[in-house]
């Protein structure tokens, strides 16, 4: 991937002109009790292009929507073209000549390229519109992707996944009587091939060039380096750097994003099990992705950005572990993990009913000592456990979830980012029980999106594009490894600057 | 506050009230008899809407369009092999009872097998079994066996054996939902299909049994009922097509699934059944029964508490 854009390195004189296009100062959102941006300031200049890099829950997206007027900010100033900017919505911006390419398309599946443009451009009416349109979005698609072959005339659904990106890209880039003046482009290549990818890139230079003002986020810092005027580093809800992109190299831009926060992981007391006998031992999809092993009394864990296949691999995990018992905490609460209509009781039990029957109706008397034996070791807080389980909040039904998994007989423990929106203490707690369990012989799979939670692992798997790209052992746990595996730095790092 | 009445026991309530209708019209005399024979013919009710229960718990879509004509079916069949001999009448359930198991068994294998929607497969197999049901006895109606007859007309001590009966089978379906392990994990499913995977439950295993106990109370519903009303005849199931459902819903079960009640089903099917005697008695016209059936049902749906999820 490093040697791809040779024909645009240079071109690096901001073009900076007196008056921004977007600036932003102390600009906060907050989600109830969620920080998701803590005033953070931002500029973006007319003919600029600026690269937008962070973990997971940086806080980029959130920037973007509240640019895009999807999101209204809590506080903050917002000015857009030098002037004050109160309120914000999707139509301002829109008539601000900003547009948007979402991660999540935003084109509609049971219309044609050719009508979704019409969707944008509100003055392609009356007699004709069809005709106008598309040869709006065709010009487009060629000029940006020549030789895409999209039929602009086929349903979007129908198109391929790279097809339907690449509509959305032109159809941004598209011009009736609002010009076009900033590009907000969000993930766009993670669904695009090497081709459509360098025709991209090359046509955000051309845009720039002509004074549109781009913001590109990617994961993949090759392109961040390859078009950007500037680099802005998000963690943590805010801007935690801001440089020239001149001169940056690859591993410059991973310890930017990981090296400012200083981490006290807990880590382990005792040495790993080392050789306790292999509980799972699961081939991966090819010779790229490893096989996961797990030990008993073993911790793994999987890291990597969020959606690069670890979820789809614990699932796969579970459904393939059949010599031992396996149990799954799940961290998408309402759909996956509890029962609704039941008490504390009935949701911790009914894993574990096999052991607690006799002649297929379950003991009333066991299943109870079991609930109130496990409520209380996970200090679920309840007046009794025949409380119904939505009168409980987050952080307490996900106990109940940990306790259903823990007071079964599985060996197995399989833990899908659990720990989402758990108060910290809550979640020191349940540190303190894995450790515990892990040390009395009980095996845990633990994905997580929280860098921190990986200190509590014995070994990690690093995810990427679908695949277990890496093992880490304990001892070399640490932020920046992890970082620079997940962006797959590991291998092309330091040959890049 | 003390005076909340739990959902299920409007049904109860309102069959009351309707005995009491009665009774006023045609004098104190009638209030056994009509009691009596109300709840025989709920006792029908409740039989097939037991089955409906289960299906309808098991999550949302889910139900068994199917049972009217399993029902028949299941009544020829066993009239069939037992062509009126008292010695046969064994076999006869026997082969009632797996009709309906076996029916039971194909509308779930159509629902995982070919993805179909539940409402769509068990309607396209009700189709086929008719079409069994009338290749087995065309329009004629197969006589039951005497023993058969008797058995469902048995009082001891003026009290009817049948509907005890099927009292004793609603107790135990109260026992299996609340603590049976088959019948946490149908409610487990009922709630939420993808925790229940994740909490271990066999899904597709649990949904089979409810099918198939659905279709098995079609079959036993279909057995008795020819015994009682003298024969099997081929439009003896229609009236449960929407009766089955309605009791389901009447007595409490939640259409969104995951929450079961098989003791309302008695006071829905009582009401429907002191209901109908009750504009009998005071001869309305057909279309005006119909009417007020209707009506009462909007009524009552409309005047019970929903529980709320939690």
């Amino acid at each position: 991937m490093h040697a791809l854009f040779p024909a645009i390195g240079e071109p690096r004189e901001g073009a900076a002109s007196s008056v921004p296009l977007i600036a932003t100062r102390a600009v906060a959102k907050q989600y109830g009790a969620v920080q998701a941006l803590v005033g953070v300031d931002f500029a973006l200049a007319p003919g600029e292009v600026v690269g937008l890099v962070g973990h997971n829950g940086a806080g980029k997206s959130t920037l973007m929507n509240v640019l895009a007027g999807t999101v209204q900010r809590s506080s903050g100033d917002f000015r857009y073209d030098g002037a004050e900017i109160g309120a914000w919505g999707a139509r301002e911006a829109q008539a601000g000549g900003l547009r948007c390419i979402f991660q999540e398309l935003s084109l509609c599946g049971n219309l044609t390229a050719t009508e979704n443009t019409r969707i944008i451009h509100a003055n392609l009416r009356g007699f004709g519109w069809r005709r106008r349109a598309r040869a709006l979005i065709s010009a487009a698609l060629d000029n940006i992707f020549p030789g895409h072959g999209i039929d602009p005339d086929r349903k979007v659904a129908e198109l391929a996944i790279g097809e339907r990106q690449m509509v959305e890209i032109a159809r941004a880039f598209t011009q009736t009587s609002i010009p076009v003046r900033g590009v907000i482009l969000d993930e766009p290549t993670s669904a695009l091939g090497h081709t459509p990818t360098e025709q991209l890139l090359v046509h955000i230079r051309k845009a720039v060039a002509g004074g549109i003002a781009c913001i590109l986020i990617t994961h993949r810092l090759n392109e961040i380096l390859a078009v950007s005027d500037r680099v802005t580093v998000m963690m943590d809800g805010a801007v935690v750097a801001d440089r020239p992109a001149a001169g940056l190299t690859r591993s410059d831009l991973v310890t930017m994003m990981g090296s400012i926060e200083a981490h006290g992981g807990t880590g382990r007391a005792s040495a790993p099990v080392a050789n306790g006998a292999t509980v799972i031992d699961h081939a991966g999809r090819d010779g790229a992705d490893r096989a996961i092993r797990a030990r008993r009394g073993e911790i793994i864990g999987f890291a990597g950005l969020d959606g690069h296949g670890q979820r789809e691999r614990l699932r796969a995990i579970y459904a393939a572990t059949s010599t031992v018992p396996v149990a799954y905490v799940a961290g998408d609460r309402g759909t996956e993990g509890v029962f609704p209509l039941w008490s504390i009781a009935d949701n911790l039990t009914i894993r574990s009913l096999k052991a607690l029957q006799r002649g297929g109706f379950v003991v009333p008397q066991a299943a109870r000592a079991l609930a109130e034996q496990w409520a209380a070791r996970l200090k679920v807080k309840a007046p009794d456990v025949d409380t119904p389980i939505l009168s409980l909040s987050g952080g307490n039904q996900q106990k109940v979830l940990f306790a259903r998994a823990l007071a079964s007989d599985a060996q197995v423990v399989l833990l899908d980012d659990p720990m989402r929106g758990v108060d910290v203490g809550t979640k020191q707690e349940v540190y303190t029980l894995l450790r515990a369990e892990a040390d009395k012989g009980r095996s845990f799979v633990w994905y997580t999106t929280e860098m921190d939670e990986l200190a509590n692992c014995d070994r990690l798997y690093v995810f990427r594009e679908g695949r277990a790209v890496e093992e880490i052992p304990g001892a070399q746990i640490d932020h920046a490894r992890i970082l620079e595996a997940s962006f797959g730095g590991a291998q092309t790092g330091a040959s890049d600057g | 506050m003390s005076l909340r009445l739990a959902p299920w026991s409007y049904g109860f309530l309102v069959a009351l009230v309707m005995w009491g209708a009665t009774i006023a019209y045609s004098g104190v005399g009638s209030a056994i008899p009509t009691l009596s024979s109300a709840l025989v013919f709920a006792a029908f009710s409740v039989v097939v809407g037991t089955g409906q229960m289960l299906v309808i718990a098991s999550g949302p879509g889910n139900i068994d369009l199917s049972m009217p004509s399993v029902l028949t079916l299941a009544a020829y069949a066993s009239m069939s092999v037992m062509a009126g001999s008292d010695a046969m009448v064994l076999p006869g359930l026997l082969l009632a009872v797996t009709v309906g198991a076996v029916a039971g068994m194909l509308n779930y294998l159509a629902i995982t097998a070919l993805h179909l929607p539940p409402i769509i497969a068990t309607l396209a197999w009700s189709f086929v079994f008719q079409s069994f049901a009338f290749n087995l006895g065309g329009e004629a109606t197969l006589k039951p066996p005497a023993a058969l007859s008797d058995f469902t007309l048995w009082s001891i001590g003026g009290i009817r054996v049948l509907p005890m009966a099927v009292m004793g089978l609603t107790l135990l379906a109260v026992l299996v939902l609340k603590h049976g392990v088959g019948g946490r994990q149908l409610l487990a499913i009922g709630q939420s299909e993808r925790a229940a995977r994740l909490a271990g439950i066999p899904v597709g295993r649990v949904r089979l049994v409810a099918y198939t106990l659905c279709g098995i109370s079609a079959g036993f519903a279909g057995f008795l009922l020819s015994g009682f009303s003298g024969g099997a005849a081929l439009n003896m199931g229609d009236t449960y097509l929407l009766e089955s459902i309605a009791v389901v819903v009447l007595g409490g079960t939640s259409v969104a699934g995951g929450r079961a009640n098989a003791i309302g089903i008695w006071g829905a099917a009582l009401f429907f059944n002191l209901m109908a005697t009750m504009l009998n008695t005071f001869q309305m016209q057909a279309g005006i029964r119909f009417l007020l059936t209707g009506a009462l049902i909007i009524l009552i749906v409309a005047i019970v508490p929903r529980p709320k999820a939690g």
